[in-house]
């Protein structure tokens, strides 16, 4: 396998856009465009062979700063549109960006369907614990005890877990990173795009503006212990024991692609485009 | 961050590499921050962080033409020397310390601890060499990055340590309710 210490074909400055990128300064955000760029520097695929799909939210404004073909898509229902563009288009690496709200709660059900489906692309959840975008209302991966003028004392509501919910529902690789340490992530990320089916990779990402407590993950998050396993039932219970710091790769499974045949076009392109004209 | 991390240096080209790409990636990271202060309406901080990125730069075409002159593809062989720890190496200021009302000050106490890094990798690589050209090579950056230590030094004498509630915004982000 090829690693970051090996000559990248390309440098990660080339998948990046002109777009100037909007986020809060000191913002997770910014070292996971970062890892995406270094990743898809290190695979050495053609920008154009790639395509970021995103929903709504912070973490989803990724697309726009790429130079890779996008799809800033509807809230929650990016995974959707992907799982669409990889069946039809399997020779596209399709990644997936999203973040705790997005992908969580208003895309939780799709998550759960694109795990079990094991269409071969990558989602990346940016995890802050928070819906930053729309000001700090706390999201299914929120603490019980955040309190906001909208949830005073907290929620009182157990959090969702990612990766088990990943694990369980039949992600085929499952990974846990952290934004600060962009190399590590970007080396996740080319495992992730390599492993064949459905791998998930939560990024812990901290949201300096509404989670500033988080600037602590830094010195909380540490390697995994354990090699990745690809017995689902070790690594659950990994999972469920650990911290929700550790980082690495957690399980690498063997779970065969689902890729239906795809036949020819019914329908030429020109065709549909009439059914849209004003 | 731990020299026991860092890449290793066994010739003068890993040295040149290594260095070319410290100085490399703080330029790239001072330009990063710089464009964040832009968009944030802090136009003081856009020009200490540019004015960083270009000293780096200067370093750092500066370290090119020396590699050249040696006949190092500087390039070439940096993914050779490994990688640093948390994908951050010496003069990669933390991107997550930057803040939207941060001053000068906040800047340079983010470089100075950047160039005294970049010193101490320098000199824990000058202290181990066994190879007498690599120890020169290192002990003439070590001199550069002293230099730029005390240069910081000077810099933050003109901005004074910021009042501790220097992050209350009047108007600041808030929750919605």
């Amino acid at each position: 396998m090829e690693s970051l210490d090996t000559k990248p074909a390309r440098k990660p400055a080339e998948y990046r856009s002109d777009v100037t990128q909007i986020w809060c300064p000191g913002c997770g955000d910014y070292h996971v465009l970062m890892s995406f760029t270094r990743a898809f520097a290190a695979l050495g695929l053609p920008p154009e062979e790639i395509v970021v799909v995103s929903g709504i939210g912070c973490s989803s404004r990724i697309p726009a700063y790429t130079n890779c073909y996008g799809f800033h898509g509807v809230h929650g229902r990016s995974l959707a549109l992907a799982a669409g563009l990889k069946v039809t288009r399997p020779e596209l690496t399709v990644v997936v960006a999203s973040g705790d709200g997005d992908g969580y709660s208003i895309g939780g059900n799709h998550f759960l369907h694109a795990c079990r489906r094991n269409i071969d692309m990558t989602y990346v959840v940016m995890d802050n614990r928070v819906y930053g975008m729309t000001k700090g209302q706390p999201s299914p991966t929120t603490e019980p005890d955040f309190d906001t003028a909208l949830s005073p004392g907290g929620t009182g509501l157990r959090p969702f877990h990612p990766l088990v919910i990943a694990l369980a529902s039949g992600a085929n690789f499952v990974a846990r990173a952290f934004s600060g340490a962009p190399n590590e992530t970007a080396d996740i990320l080319v495992e992730a795009i390599r492993h064949p089916g459905f791998s998930f990779v939560e990024i812990l990402s901290p949201c300096v503006t509404f989670r500033p407590d988080e600037k602590e993950w830094k010195n909380l998050v540490h390697p995994a212990p354990v090699a990745p396993t690809s017995d689902p039932a070790k690594a659950a219970r990994r999972i469920m024991t650990d911290d929700g710091f550790n980082i690495g790769i957690l399980y690498r499974g063997d779970r065969e692609p689902y890729q239906p045949a795809i036949g020819p076009a019914r329908i030429d392109v020109s065709e549909l485009e009439k059914d849209f004209e004003l | 961050m731990s020299n026991a991390n860092a890449p290793k240096i066994s010739s003068v080209t890993d040295l040149y590499a290594v260095a070319y790409g410290i100085e490399a990636a703080a330029v790239e990271r001072y330009e990063l921050l710089a464009a964040q202060m832009e968009a944030h309406n802090n136009p003081d901080l856009v020009v200490i962080f540019l004015d960083l990125a270009r000293a780096e730069g200067i370093h750092r075409d500066e370290i090119a033409r020396l590699a050249e002159e040696a006949d190092v593809d500087v390039l070439a062989h940096a993914p050779r020397v490994g990688k640093w720890p948390k994908g951050e190496s010496a003069e990669e200021v933390d991107a997550g310390a930057a803040h939207y009302l941060m001053t000068p000050w906040h800047a340079l106490e983010l470089a100075l601890g950047g160039e005294e890094r970049a010193l101490d990798f320098f000199s824990s690589v000058a202290a181990s060499a066994k190879d007498p050209k690599v120890k020169k090579l290192a002990e003439d950056f070590m001199e550069e990055e002293a230099e730029h230590v005390n240069l910081v030094h000077r810099l933050m004498r003109r901005y004074p340590a910021p009042a501790e509630a220097w992050g209350h915004d009047l108007d600041g982000p808030v929750a919605q309710d």
